[in-house]
């Protein structure tokens, strides 16, 4: 097995705003293996982007880790100091963020934007960093690199703008790429060309990818893990197989329910009837709860724990341990404290708003 | 870029043309002139006084050789004074212009630097002090302002000297001048500034490693001095007519003061001479403000 260079582990965030504690992000838990491509999916507000940024710590002013560890190569950078941090960001770790159109500052060339996060973390200066910012020019496929670093973004189209933030993340060629939602904002064949350009330049470079995004035809075709988020928790989590083809999460389920096919790309996801999430009052029991068909009592009550499904993949719903317990895994009585019956299934309508 | 400035130079000199025109026919259309009314004088002397100035002539030859004359920085002479009026412009003007860039400066300063705190510390105390203060400036005219400190700093604790040609003490105007601009910037840098801190290229900055000074003074404040530099260029136009008013309060011997002396006088020479003048000025400021946009904004296509 490879080593993980990334693990997040129980990771709580949360804002503080005048409605009170936005609980964003409510223990995460996940590994990313060197070279590998973990996908992040979940629909919108269910804490994706608060994740990436937090690994980054550039969570905006209001917002703050609260607990958990982020461990890069087993040391826990929750604890590092902001200068030891800024070498993190951008050498160890970039990010790449949905809109390309707003991502680059327009008052700056191409060029002087590439050349800052090159001088930033490695010995090029000048001409030699002028150099760099060319030769990752060429590498993303933008064309005459030596003309168009004079320019300014304002000159260069959406998708010439993202070839433009993947050429700067990986400029100092990191450990690790985080891409939250790259191609949500561009056109779907311009969306193939940025994916397949990000799978390219992994294999060039031997990154290791976090992928964030709401459309499953994307993770679909680039993720060897895939971790499907609700509510700030990780509900499910295994391969793209596991995800598709043997969901074990009610919620997972809704999700592939409501596209017709997984096959393409540019598919977005239709939420789920009801409500979203109060992230400012958490629920006792599983977040999906009051969306859930298959809710039970015990769902109100407790936070269902992650188990490991027939297949071998896990999942954090009680259904799937209820599944589990009649398939004589394991002994559901005793891991929730109570038994349960038909009529705890038949109750859970009362749960509902 | 240089052809752009080619066209609005030939612009401009169209304008002040205009200005020119207009002042000077105005000028003309209004009954009596400086030589009329007041004390009588002989006919003799009327009409030597007109000879003098050109009045004899028809109205359309007296404006071109009005404007053959300016065309070589000659505007006459006072009709009440007798005195060059290129050279009243020039000495006046300095003190004028000295108060003027002094206000200015002082305002784009203090105003960037507040506003900048504000945004920063944004909710917290030193927000909402600077944000009282400059709301308290931006209300209060610059008469009242000016007499004020007049009153409280020259007459009654006696620290500064009113203004006199001996005694060029220019704070007390400078501070009246500068007060509402600067209050004014405050409140722009710190409404543009949240706005831009808002904006994702900040936050890619920050994820690129920068550290956070870099990111506030070199990635944030120069997209938000953008609407600050819009703002500053007409401001610098405005603090010299909001100068008439000042340079009367502080008794400074501006160019303010001419004109509005002029005016009273009916001294119309001295008075086409000053618009004129001023006309130029403006139309240059409005010409450097769009050249500066530019450096600072390079979206901004100046075609
Ligand atoms: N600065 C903030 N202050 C308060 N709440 C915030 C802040 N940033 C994010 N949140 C909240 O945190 C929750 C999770 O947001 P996040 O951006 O991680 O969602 P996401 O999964 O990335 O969704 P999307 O697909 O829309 O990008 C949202 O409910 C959001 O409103
Ligand atoms: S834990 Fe219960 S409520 Fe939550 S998704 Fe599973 S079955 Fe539905
Ligand atoms: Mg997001």
């Amino acid at each position: 097995m490879a080593e993980n260079i990334l693990s997040v582990q129980d990771l709580h965030t949360s804002f503080t705003t005048d409605h009170g504690e936005v609980m964003a992000v409510n223990g995460v838990t996940f590994n990313l293996e060197e070279g590998k491509t973990l996908g992040i999916v979940g629909e919108s507000g269910s804490g994706k982007s608060v994740t990436a940024y937090s690994i980054m710590q550039i969570l905006e002013k209001n917002g703050s880790i609260r607990s958990g560890k982020v461990l890069f190569r087993g040391e826990d950078i929750t604890k590092w100091p902001e200068s030891k941090m800024r070498d993190f960001r951008g050498k160890k770790c970039s990010i790449i963020f949905q809109d390309p159109m707003t991502s680059l500052n327009p008052v700056f060339t191409i060029g002087w934007q590439l050349e800052e996060a090159i001088k930033l973390h490695t010995d090029r200066k000048g001409k030699a960093a002028e150099e760099r910012a060319i030769e990752m020019l060429k590498l993303v496929g933008v064309n005459e690199p030596e003309k168009r670093i004079h320019q300014y973004p304002f000159e260069f189209s959406g998708g010439m703008r993202q070839r433009v933030m993947i050429a700067m993340a990986l400029a100092c060629e990191p450990d690790i790429l985080i891409a939250d939602e790259p191609t949500t904002a561009l056109d779907v064949t311009i969306q193939a060309q940025i994916l397949e350009l990000m799978k390219d330049l992994q294999k060039k470079m031997g990154m290791a990818i976090i992928i964030v995004t709401h459309d499953l035809g994307v993770i679909a075709q680039m993720a060897d893990e895939i971790i499907v988020m609700y509510g700030g928790r990780v509900c499910e989590r295994g391969t793209a197989e596991d995800i598709f083809y043997r969901p074990a999460h009610e919620y997972t389920k809704g999700l592939l329910r409501s596209i017709p096919s997984v096959d393409k790309i540019g598919q977005r996801l239709v939420p789920i009837s009801g409500t979203p999430i109060n992230l400012l009052n958490l629920p006792k029991g599983c977040a999906f709860c009051p969306r859930c068909d298959a809710a039970m009592k015990i769902c109100l009550e407790q936070v269902p724990p992650e188990t490991r499904t027939v297949d071998g993949h896990l999942a954090s719903c009680w259904m799937a341990v209820k599944k589990e317990a009649e398939a004589g895994m394991i002994n559901f009585t005793g891991d929730s404290g109570r038994s349960l019956k038909a009529d705890d299934t038949a109750g859970a309508g009362s749960g509902k708003d | 870029m240089f052809k752009y400035i080619v066209k609005r130079i030939l612009l401009a000199i169209a304008t002040i043309f205009i200005v020119c025109l207009i002042t000077f026919f105005t000028m003309n259309a209004i009954p009596g002139g400086p030589f009329s009314g007041e004390k009588a004088k002989s006919p003799e002397v009327q009409a030597a006084l007109e000879k003098r100035f050109n009045l004899d002539k028809p109205v359309g030859e007296q404006f071109l050789l009005y404007m053959k004359n300016i065309a070589h920085g000659d505007f006459g002479v006072s009709a009440k004074t007798g005195r060059e009026i290129s050279a009243t412009i020039n000495s006046k003007f300095k003190v004028s212009a000295k108060m003027g860039i002094l206000a200015v400066l002082l305002a784009v300063v203090e105003g960037v630097f507040f506003g900048s705190i504000a945004a920063l510390q944004r909710n917290k105390w030193p927000d909402r002090v600077i944000i009282f203060v400059s709301t308290l400036f931006t209300s209060l005219p610059s008469f009242v302002l000016g007499s004020f400190l007049l009153v409280i700093f020259s007459v009654k604790l006696g620290w500064v000297q009113a203004w006199s040609p001996q005694h060029q003490s220019l704070i007390l105007p400078v501070l009246s001048l500068a007060a509402y601009p600067a209050a004014y910037i405050t409140r722009l840098t710190k409404t543009s500034m949240l706005d831009v801190l808002g904006q994702d290229y900040v936050r890619t900055a920050r994820a690129k490693g920068v550290r956070e000074g870099k990111v506030l003074f070199v990635h944030t404040l120069r997209n938000a001095l953008i609407p600050v530099v819009t703002y500053v260029g007409p401001m610098i136009a405005s603090v010299l007519t909001g100068s008439l008013v000042v340079e009367q309060i502080f008794t400074v011997g501006g160019l303010g003061n001419e004109f509005v002396q002029s005016i009273t006088n009916r001294d119309y020479p001295m008075i086409m001479g000053v618009t004129i003048f001023l006309a130029v000025f403006m139309v240059t400021m409005n010409l450097i403000t769009d050249i500066v946009y530019k450096l600072i904004d390079p979206r901004i296509t100046l075609e």
